[in-house]
């Protein structure tokens, strides 16, 4: 996986957890996952598709998601179990929404799906072509994991090799 | 949370009137909170485009916030159905995919503004100003924060 496709998204999360938390944060480790996806906290997973595809999931322990809606909400609103899934969902849209629009600017065009809880313990092994880079982000209130498993389309790849290959 | 000076409908005085459509229930609420500070009302909500189209025909807001991404029908299709029967409702988009492309796809369907996500109370607040134009006026409020 490029770094030009993970940017984005590590600058976008920067930016949006920033204005939700209204307090510093930093970047932890940096991981490529080789083994199946294991859920961590509360999680939302995004689809891509068109020029750039695969999935984004968020993972928040409940804490952080609450002190986010509460930044978002500009009041303390009370731990509940629908407002931490709800925030982590608007959080993950936020996150990709922002990011996607960086990478709209460098020419690639797709879609986004909208956010789903992913309630399994364990998600699918990454393969070669969509290995998993995890991000970690320390914040005051505890960790939140962005895990992102994109590879350019590869459909398109193909018709661009061919449509050079046909030009020469 | 930071208090603004009420816009109010100029016609009437009465509060503006505002249909939020987001698919996150948080995202909903988050609004709701925002535009109550401006002195708005919330006159409905909706989960998704098709049941935004039903919930105009309902309710005749003044303003409508509308996501982008959407299950059912998005923002986009959805403000487009609202305009063609509605010429002369007021769509503004909020949404976190603010590229060019959805910008002016939206604009040229129908919508008269866009914000992106996460939502500055601030800015909406002088989106909403100036979409009503001469429809509301800016009540004097004493200590008021913008």
């Amino acid at each position: 996986m490029k770094m030009e496709l993970i940017q984005p998204f590590i600058n976008a999360a920067d930016a949006v957890l920033a204005q939700g938390l209204k307090s510093p944060m930093s970047m932890g480790h940096l991981t490529m996952e080789e083994e199946a996806y294991r859920r961590k906290g509360v999680a939302a997973l995004v689809w891509l598709t068109g020029d750039i595809e695969g999935r984004i999931i968020f993972d928040l322990d409940p804490k952080t998601a609450t002190k986010v809606a509460s930044g978002f909400a500009g009041m303390e609103l009370p731990e509940s179990e629908e407002l931490v899934r709800e925030a982590v969902c608007e959080l993950a849209n936020q996150v990709i929404g922002n990011a996607v629009v960086s990478l709209n600017d460098q020419g690639f065009h797709f879609r986004i799906h909208p956010p789903a809880l992913h309630n399994a313990e364990q998600g699918t092994k990454s393969s070669e072509d969509t290995e998993a880079l995890v991000i970690c982000f320390e914040t005051a209130t505890g960790a939140m994991f962005m895990n992102i498993a994109l590879r350019y389309n590869q459909k398109l790849e193909k018709e661009q090799a061919l449509g050079v290959r046909a030009a020469n | 949370m930071e208090q603004f000076a009420p816009v109010k409908r100029s016609k009437d005085g009465q509060p503006v009137r505002y249909l939020i459509v987001d698919d996150s229930v948080f995202a909903r609420k988050n609004l709701a909170r925002i535009v109550e500070t401006f002195g708005g009302q919330i006159a409905g909500e909706a989960g998704d485009g098709l049941t935004a189209i039903t919930e105009y025909d309902r309710t005749h807001p003044d303003i409508v916030l509308m996501d982008i991404t959407m299950p059912q029908m998005e923002g986009i299709e959805a403000a487009e159905k609202i305009v063609q029967q509605h010429p002369d409702a007021r769509i503004v988009m909020v949404s976190s995919v603010g590229y060019q492309e959805n910008i002016v796809a939206a604009l040229q369907r129908g919508a008269r503004h866009f914000v992106q996500k996460p939502v500055k109370p601030e800015v909406l607040y002088e989106v909403i100003k100036y979409v009503l134009g001469e429809d509301a006026t800016v009540a004097s409020a004493a200590g008021a924060g913008a």
